[in-house]
């Protein structure tokens, strides 16, 4: 049970890191590295103020402020100084590390003793006799209400033209819409979600790392994948949810890897292998079936395949 | 209002590949003026449509657009007062978007607010404006573009590019990737919009036939410079036979275009 309630838990709180990945790799159609750092930097702002005894709403408001700061930069790299996309998302994740370093004044801070939203909110719900439950309703309500938000907004003209803007650049700039900005807004709301979620991780763990966000985009693309997978549409609505689900769905399997792993022989070290591996198989899964459809003379459905028309 | 001044293109200036693709180019078009451009592959006739719409900025010469000078003007600013279809049907839609969502794109050209895209209002009247295609797309609103034929996504495409009245709307050679059927269609809803909204426009083609049917003024492009300007009664009297005859005495041999009259 327990390990239900933490698999949800986590889920959640990445969930929102999840969906900032979605942001870039899925409606944008730019694969966006910074993520690693800019998670980071959500912790080592929120944690580094919150030690230094500010208010931790504001301490995480700057943590997710310094977050969309580091999707600006990439963007700028990108579109103002024709870096590669690439590039330009692992340029900034490189110069976060000693950023990050520097705001946290040393590699780990630890968050023992410190009242963090988490505290404020368990007390809360302590009163009603659901203290048990007080993280993960905190993070529920957190992501239900980021994820609505997000909802309404790609249906907005500026949202849809942020979608068109991922879709078919040549097009949208013909209806007037200047691309730089909406890939600069839309690096800025990813990484504002991916630092939130970093915010919250670390008063959730009770710790900011600086090497915490190492490997945070591929966790965050296999939420995206896994989703996907289980919920093939292109409404909106149900594309958030899909990562959401996947969200929890991959922290589960990593629980789950971590305590049954050691049977067959896994140490933890392998744990990055193996989240690699999920991420390879969930990719390569959609091609290997519509080759196989092929060869077996069913019928494949192209509009299905990634090609742009 | 369209006016160029000496527009000029050059492409790789100072190498030895240098290519001037438009070669001072000077034209004035009326208010709601119909002209189309023809010539072969390499001609300068996509390059120059680029410079209009601001994709390429010009090497030399000025661009005026409805009094204003626009010559340094991004493109998505001067898309405000440009309409543009390309060839590929792929070009002018998002493909992953719904019928609806496009056209609301281009319903809002140029300001993208925090309003919500598709209300009901809005949807009843794209669903109109659909309807007059006859194309069959105001029953599929809600499907995505990809799921159309090139020949109403066409149809879309031009439909999206004459939405906001453009000052100018530019064609290039918009129906050549069709099949005769659908080229003659979304020629005839071309055509029927640019009337109907009194639209000054330029359409590139390489199919002479196209060129002599519409518009109301006919230029050839050669090597970037105007060879053959045919305007008013001249135009209208205009046979394959006799534009031939005019390159002839213009000593441009040009294959491509004879096999094009020829079909």
């Amino acid at each position: 049970m327990s390990l239900l309630i933490n698999a949800l838990e986590q889920g959640l709180v990445y969930g929102i890191m999840a969906l900032g990945v979605l942001i870039t790799f899925r409606v944008l159609d730019f694969p966006d590295l910074t993520v690693d750092g800019s998670f980071t930097m959500g912790a080592g702002i929120t944690a580094a103020l919150t030690v230094g005894g500010w208010n931790p709403f504001l301490a995480l408001f700057l943590g997710i402020l310094g977050g969309m700061l580091a999707g600006i930069f990439t963007s700028f790299l990108s579109t103002k100084l024709n870096i590669l996309n690439l590039l330009a998302g692992i340029l900034t994740m490189t110069l976060l590390y000693s950023v990050n370093l520097r705001i946290m004044g040393r590699p780990n801070i630890p968050l023992l003793g410190q009242e963090t939203i988490l505290d404020q909110f368990h007390s809360l719900l302590s009163g009603i006799g659901w203290g048990d439950y007080s993280n993960l309703i905190f993070f529920g309500l957190v992501l239900l209400f980021l994820k609505i938000l997000l909802d309404l907004f790609f249906n907005t003209e500026l949202g849809l033209a942020l979608r068109a803007t991922g879709d078919n650049e040549q097009m949208i700039v013909a209806q007037g819409v200047n691309t730089d900005t909406m890939k600069i807004l839309g690096l800025a709301i990813s990484n504002g979600l991916v630092a939130f979620s970093g915010g919250l991780v670390a008063q959730y763990s009770g710790f900011a790392d600086v090497g915490m966000g190492i490997g945070m985009i591929i966790a965050g693309l296999a939420s995206v994948i896994v989703g996907e997978t289980l919920i093939s549409t292109k409404n909106f609505l149900w594309v958030t949810t899909g990562v959401i689900v996947g969200s929890i769905l991959y922290r589960a399997a990593i629980m789950l890897a971590l305590r049954y792993g050691y049977n067959l022989g896994f140490k933890a070290s392998d744990l990055k292998l193996i989240t690699a591996l999920i991420v390879i198989v969930a990719l390569a899964t959609p091609q290997v079936r519509d080759k196989l459809n092929f060869q077996l003379g069913e019928k494949v459905d192209f509009s299905n395949s990634n090609g742009r028309g | 209002m369209l006016k160029t001044e000496r527009l000029t293109k050059c492409f790789f200036s100072g190498t030895a590949n240098e290519l001037v693709a438009v070669d001072e180019l000077s034209i004035e078009l009326g208010d709601g003026k119909f002209l189309t451009v023809i010539g072969s592959n390499g001609a300068g006739k996509t390059t120059f449509l680029n410079l209009i719409a601001g994709s390429l900025f010009p090497s030399d010469g000025r661009i005026f657009l409805d009094n204003q000078e626009v010559t340094t003007a991004p493109e998505h600013i001067r898309a405000k007062l440009v309409g543009r279809v390309f060839q590929e049907p792929g070009l002018g839609t998002a493909s992953s978007m719904t019928v609806a969502q496009n056209l609301v794109l281009a319903y809002n050209k140029g300001h993208k607010g925090l309003n919500i895209g598709i209300t009901r209002e809005r949807k009843k009247l794209l669903k109109d404006e659909l309807s007059q295609l006859g194309l069959g797309l105001e029953n599929r609103l809600n499907e995505k573009v990809v799921h159309l034929s090139g020949g109403q996504r066409q149809g879309l495409a031009v439909l999206m590019a004459t939405l906001t009245m453009p000052k100018v709307l530019l064609l290039d050679e918009h129906t050549a990737s069709l099949d005769p059927k659908n080229a003659k269609k979304i020629l005839d809803i071309t055509e029927r919009l640019v009337s109907e909204k009194n639209l000054t426009t330029i359409m590139v083609t390489h199919d002479m036939n196209q060129a002599i049917d519409l518009g109301d003024r006919l230029v050839m492009l050669h090597r970037g410079s105007f060879v053959c300007d045919v305007n008013g009664q001249k135009k209208e009297k205009l046979t394959v036979d006799k534009l031939v005859k005019l390159f002839s005495e213009r000593d441009i041999v040009d294959d491509e275009l004879l096999l094009t009259m020829r079909q």
